[in-house]
């Protein structure tokens, strides 16, 4: 299909405004009479509030306030509380204090005194799990979406069951499976049960989650930093026990997230909360330390999987484990994600995956770019060339004959569901030939000096895409074309490359384009926000409808005023032009008008019955103004949407410093159509360095003494910086469209960081002849260690390692 | 870290984007934070407060700083320049700022004033690096999106257009 605008790189509306300086995010915001809100965190990781004295603290001059959870709704353990009087992490926020600047609100803190009873506390999964181990929680130690709060614990024969390293395998909170798993196991040539450990880490946004919150006649007023407008918008009105209509929410730009800003988190809630009870506007800066306690986390993985493979590679039978660290409360399931995504990549003919979602006083964790999926990739991808070289395949073969086409399915849950399209094979294929694999593949273990050479092949999964939500746009009398989107502002710009969809099927020209966004006042469609991947297919799918409304309206008022039906009529050069006579037409600016005048469903005043409260409410606020489209998203969707990637790494590693340099670096992605691809070009390279981050240096350490996080800034847990990634990567796409997208689109955001880390792990092993280290990040140390035939420092299951 | 109780304020004269500001300071702010809560220039960002991520990096003379551990009281009468004060000569875009959005640098956007102050310093000094010569000089300014690749594209961009106009 030929487009004017999908496919086509553009200037997207907010860029000018982050390279002037002038965007504005949560903590540039101003108000009236603001004072500045400082938190008392938990120095320990599970303790009980037994007594707050803030007395000498509310003498001091310019301290306005105190903020307690007395003050606050009480949310029970394992929900996620604004404040608390039963910390269960180092970092837990007790009590908000609020002064007229920030250096005396630092200071009341000091004269605050707390008094704590400690509790308690786990930093390892597995230790809780142990008979008698500690729990988290006062009531369990597993919980987690859809697992109520339970105590679970295993026997002492499970643990002695396991052999020397291997992950002990006691009874599962969940499991699931497809196919004969045991014929799948003898079918196999080769089985391999490899145990291996993925550490928490940071999403280090640069934007630390900073709010400001004041009330104004009755309404209350959030400038948050946040993936997602609309699907904040009523978990923040509940938060705040308050009506939507009551509150006004403001998120136009957002600094990064990365899945931890995705919508409503609790300390979102504490300047709103302050402000009523001080009657002041509340700012609070969230510190970077501060980010590293409560700004989330990506949960990391204790597993295990045995994996059998025929001669020719295919992968017959899969039988995995897998203990989440799940911070204190339900967290995120990444654990699940571990069996959807090897399901997916390696289409195993049989599988079996149990889990248990331990609870850790460890920082609250939950979605990180990839949740679950990434960590899988990493970790997965080494083994898959363990078994290449016993069964003396070549890397790229192993994984073209497992990697899912049109006939894949996911097997998450263990049903096996379609994919609505999947060109995994055609990624390698593309990725193999661009990079030139076949070459490359003969440098391997080339040495100069104490200098090696690896390559490696990475692939990753997300899916990528939801339906059954809505499209709101006008066509004003000025003829301009409005978009309103709630979906968010993340910076990948496909709150706008998706807005081209709907002004693709209006045949509109970008320039009378203007998109709606970042404010609750403005109308905001019931929109799924920036996160998991899906803005390409889902809110292709809303826009789409909506323009299609929109359309027939156009094409119905045309009719009316000019005879004949609609279908005699077509759009063209944002006119409404008859098929028969060109001179028979009316320009949408003057369809807007008549719709206006005409009233009912085609100024928005009458709205279809299906939609969401939030876009009947968004609709009839501009509803008269002018054309009006708007619809539900009703499209056909069966099946699971995927994101794919494909990554190829060449690195040459010094053997004696555990260093090495990537000296080249290409992603393919499986995307569908692409909409604008210098925006995923962007994309697939900034998740590539964070893959690269997450393989070598980025990882949490607790001391397991104390609870103490020992990593709580950017020197501890080094993100990647412009000397640690190659200054120039490459990227392509297979751009082949999805059938259950309008335009063929699907989303990409994810899969990229999960490629790069493999192919990075890959490679690493590689270049120390196929060592396996079954652990991410694979550190400096670990390395000169493997080169030099040193045991590691570490156990095979232990966590918080250096 | 104590504000000092009766620290003596001090109304100082700041000379920024090319204006004299006077503004009352502690004797511990930093510049970031003047720039952002006294003056209301809030394009620089504070991303770590600490040196780490050079998401507040602005310029005192020709040279770059992390504004965040500059003290203000040893920036006196020295000419400051912020992100507001990029421009190019007849007031627009400046030639860096305009091959970031053509080269889609920014994603989020919140380290992208820095990557602007420290790319203008950059090119000031050097107006035809190499590309590993660009990397090297904005090694100090972190983006956790990762746009890297495409902020150097813009460098390198900024540089061959200056070159070209010449």
């Amino acid at each position: 299909m030929a487009f004017n605008l999908i496919g086509k790189d553009f200037t997207p509306a907010d860029i000018e405004a982050k390279v002037t300086g002038q965007a504005k995010y949560s903590e540039d915001f101003r108000a009236e009479g603001m004072v500045f809100a400082k938190l008392y965190l938990s120095p320990m990781p599970h303790a009980k509030v037994q007594k707050i004295d803030a007395s000498e603290a509310l003498k001091m001059k310019g301290v306005i306030g105190v903020l307690t959870a007395d003050d606050v709704p009480e949310i029970n353990a394992p929900g996620s509380p604004i404040l608390t009087n039963e910390p269960t992490y180092v970092g837990a926020p007790i009590l908000a204090v609020a002064a007229v600047d920030e250096a005396t609100a630092a200071d009341a803190l000091d004269k605050i005194k707390v008094k704590l009873r400690p509790l308690p506390f786990v930093t390892d999964p597995l230790e809780s799990l142990y008979p008698g181990g500690p729990n988290a929680i006062e009531k369990g130690n597993v919980a987690a979406r859809g697992v109520d709060l339970q105590e679970h614990k295993w026997s002492a024969k499970d643990f002695a069951k396991a052999g020397e390293g291997q992950l002990p395998e006691g009874k599962p909170v969940e499991e699931w499976a497809f196919g004969d798993v045991e014929k799948g196991f003898k079918d196999a040539k080769i089985v391999l049960d490899e145990t291996f450990v993925t550490a928490t880490g940071s999403h280090h946004s640069m934007e630390p989650r900073s709010c400001m919150a004041y009330w104004q006649n009755g309404k209350c007023y959030v400038h948050g930093s946040v993936q997602s407008s609309s699907f904040t918008f009523p978990f923040l009105a509940k938060a705040l026990g308050i009506k939507p209509n009551e509150l006004v929410f403001i998120s136009e730009f957002c600094g990064g997230g990365f899945g931890s800003k995705a919508a409503y988190y609790p300390v979102m809630a504490i300047p709103a909360y302050f402000s009523k009870k001080i009657n002041r506007p509340v700012m609070l800066r969230i510190s970077r330390a501060e980010e590293y306690y409560l700004g989330s986390a990506r949960a990391g993985f204790q597993a295990r999987v045995k994996i059998g493979f025929k001669a020719d590679g295919r992968v017959c039978a899969v039988d995995a484990y897998v203990i989440q660290a799940n911070g204190p409360t339900t967290g995120f399931w990444d654990y699940q994600n571990l069996g959807s995504a090897i399901s997916v990549v390696y289409q195993p003919e049989s599988m079996r995956w149990r889990g248990v979602p331990v609870l850790t006083n460890t920082p609250p964790q939950g979605a990180m770019r990839g949740p679950g999926e990434n960590q899988t990739a990493a970790a997965m991808e080494p083994i898959i060339d363990k078994a290449a070289r016993q069964l003396g395949l070549d890397r790229l073969a192993i994984r073209r004959i497992n990697a899912p086409d049109n006939s894949g399915t996911y097997g998450g849950g263990g049903k096996q569901v379609p994919l609505t399209s999947a060109y995994l094979k055609d990624a390698l294929d593309m990725g193999a030939k661009a990079f030139n694999w076949e070459e490359k593949k003969k440098l391997s273990g080339t040495r100069k000096g104490s200098k090696v050479i690896g390559v490696g092949i990475g692939q990753a999964f997300h899916t990528a895409g939801a339906n059954g939500f809505d499209g709101l746009l006008r066509i004003l009398p000025n003829g301009k074309l409005h978009i309103h989107t709630g979906v968010g502002n993340l910076g990948t710009y496909s709150y706008a490359g998706t807005a081209r969809i709907a002004a693709e099927v209006l045949g509109y020209n970008w320039d009378n384009v203007i998109i709606e966004r970042g404010d609750s006042r403005k109308g905001l469609p019931w929109n799924l926000g920036q996160f998991g991947s899906n803005t390409s297919f889902t809110m292709a799918r809303t826009n789409y409808v909506a323009a299609v409304d929109a359309k027939q309206k156009l094409l119905e008022i045309a009719a009316m005023d000019l005879g004949g039906s609609p279908d005699d009529y077509d759009l063209s050069n944002e006119k409404v032009v008859s098929k028969s006579s060109s001179s028979k037409s009316m320009t949408f600016a003057q369809a807007a008008q008549r719709a206006i005048e005409l009233g009912g469903k085609f100024s928005g005043k009458e709205l279809p019955e299906d939609l969401n409260p939030m876009t009947k409410g968004s609709a009839s606020a501009v509803a008269g103004s002018g054309l009006v489209g708007v619809a539900k998203d009703n499209l056909k969707k069966e099946g699971v949407v995927p994101a794919l990637c494909a990554g190829f790494a060449m690195i040459e590693l010094d053997t004696e410093t555990g260093q090495y340099e990537i000296l080249e670096y290409l992603t393919v992605a499986d995307c569908g159509t692409v909409i604008h691809p210098t925006g995923l070009g962007a994309q697939l390279n900034g998740a590539a360095v964070m893959g690269f981050g997450m393989t070598s240096t980025e990882h949490h350490v607790y001391d397991p003494k104390l609870g103490i996080p020992a990593t709580r800034a950017l020197y501890q847990q080094k993100p990647m910086t412009y000397v640690d990634v190659p200054s120039d990567m490459s990227w392509l796409a297979v751009d082949k469209a999805d059938p259950q997208s309008p335009m063929g689109t699907r989303g990409i955001g994810e899969p990229p960081l999960g490629s790069a880390a493999s192919a990075l792990a890959c490679a690493i092993s590689d270049a120390l002849g196929g060592h396996m280290f079954n652990r991410i990040p694979i550190s400096s140390d670990m390395i000169v260690n493997a080169a030099s035939g040193r045991a590691q420092s570490h156990k095979p299951l232990q966590v918080n390692t250096q | 870290m104590a504000a000092g109780k009766g620290a003596v304020e001090r109304l100082v004269s700041l000379k920024v984007n090319g204006q004299t500001r006077r503004v009352d300071v502690m004797p511990n702010d930093t510049l970031a934070h003047v720039l952002r809560y006294k003056l209301g220039l809030t394009g620089t960002k504070i991303g770590c407060d600490r040196a780490e991520c050079g998401n507040c990096t602005v310029m005192i003379g020709e040279e770059t700083y992390y504004s965040c551990s500059t003290l203000v009281h040893t920036v006196r009468n020295r000419e400051i320049t912020t992100v507001e004060g990029i421009k190019s000569e007849n007031g627009g875009l400046h030639p860096v700022q305009q091959a970031f959005i053509d080269e889609l640098g920014p994603q989020c956007g919140f380290c992208t004033p820095g990557q602007v102050v420290t790319a203008v310093a950059f090119l000031k000094k050097n107006p035809r690096p190499t590309r590993e010569e660009a990397r090297q000089a904005m090694a100090g300014n972190l983006c956790r999106c990762g746009a890297y690749g495409n902020y150097l594209n813009g460098i390198m961009r900024a540089a061959q257009n200056s070159v070209s106009m010449k």
